[in-house]
């Protein structure tokens, strides 16, 4: 995952995720979910990222886990650049 | 048997601001094709269904399972009492816990909509 990668993860959630901290002040293992992000945010969080990847999560990936971190999404994303190499 | 809760407060505002947003594609990632039917693009209705959801995945003790949403639609019967039909991996999970019964209570009003989910739990794994 590039640090271009990883800008615009944190421009999604900054548009989106209508958290009440400031995400660029984020650590990239923070807890997303404990932090405010509710799951219907997470809901737009992941049109977004599909939006702006021009990706599709697949039913296998809408967990927890997957949105709840900006590690989380970026492991997501390289394992679905991954697959579509 | 253990007896299970599940409870979701969600903003009618913020199921107006996904519709405008994603539009169509927000209303088939995360409601059941009757959801749609029934709610058509009701927010408040929507939104209720959402906590439905989410009250229903807690009630169910979802640890990292991945659920799709549209896994857990609301129905409602000709007396308009509500009831949840799980299909795939909310079904899935539903076995895995033992769910003999699971019921749901909706409420909207304004900007605010809430649900609750009782499921009865035999769990086995």
């Amino acid at each position: 995952m590039t640090g271009a990668m990883r800008i615009e993860i944190r421009r999604v959630l900054r548009d989106h995720a209508r958290l009440p901290v400031d995400v660029d002040s984020l650590r990239d293992d923070a807890d997303l979910f404990q932090l405010g992000m509710t799951s219907h945010a997470s809901v737009n969080v992941m049109l977004a990222l599909e939006d702006a990847f021009d990706i599709e999560f697949p039913d296998q990936m809408l967990k927890r886990s997957v949105f709840e971190s900006v590690d989380g999404i970026a492991r997501a994303l390289d394992e679905l650049e991954s697959r579509a190499a | 048997m253990t007896l299970s809760i599940g409870l979701d407060l969600t903003s009618a505002d913020a199921v107006e601001e996904s519709l405008r947003i994603f539009g169509a594609r927000y209303l088939e990632r995360v409601y059941t094709e009757r959801e749609r039917r029934d709610c058509r693009s009701d927010t408040g209705r929507l939104a209720a269904r959402f906590a439905a959801k989410e009250a229903a995945m807690k009630a169910l003790r979802r640890e990292d399972e991945p659920i799709p949403w549209t896994s857990i639609g609301v129905c409602a019967d000709g007396a308009g009492r509500p009831s949840l039909e799980l299909t795939g991996p909310a079904a899935a999970l539903a076995r895995r816990r033992g769910v003999s019964e699971l019921s749901v209570s909706l409420t909207h009003e304004g900007p605010f909509a809430a649900a609750v989910v009782v499921a009865s739990l035999r769990e086995t794994t």
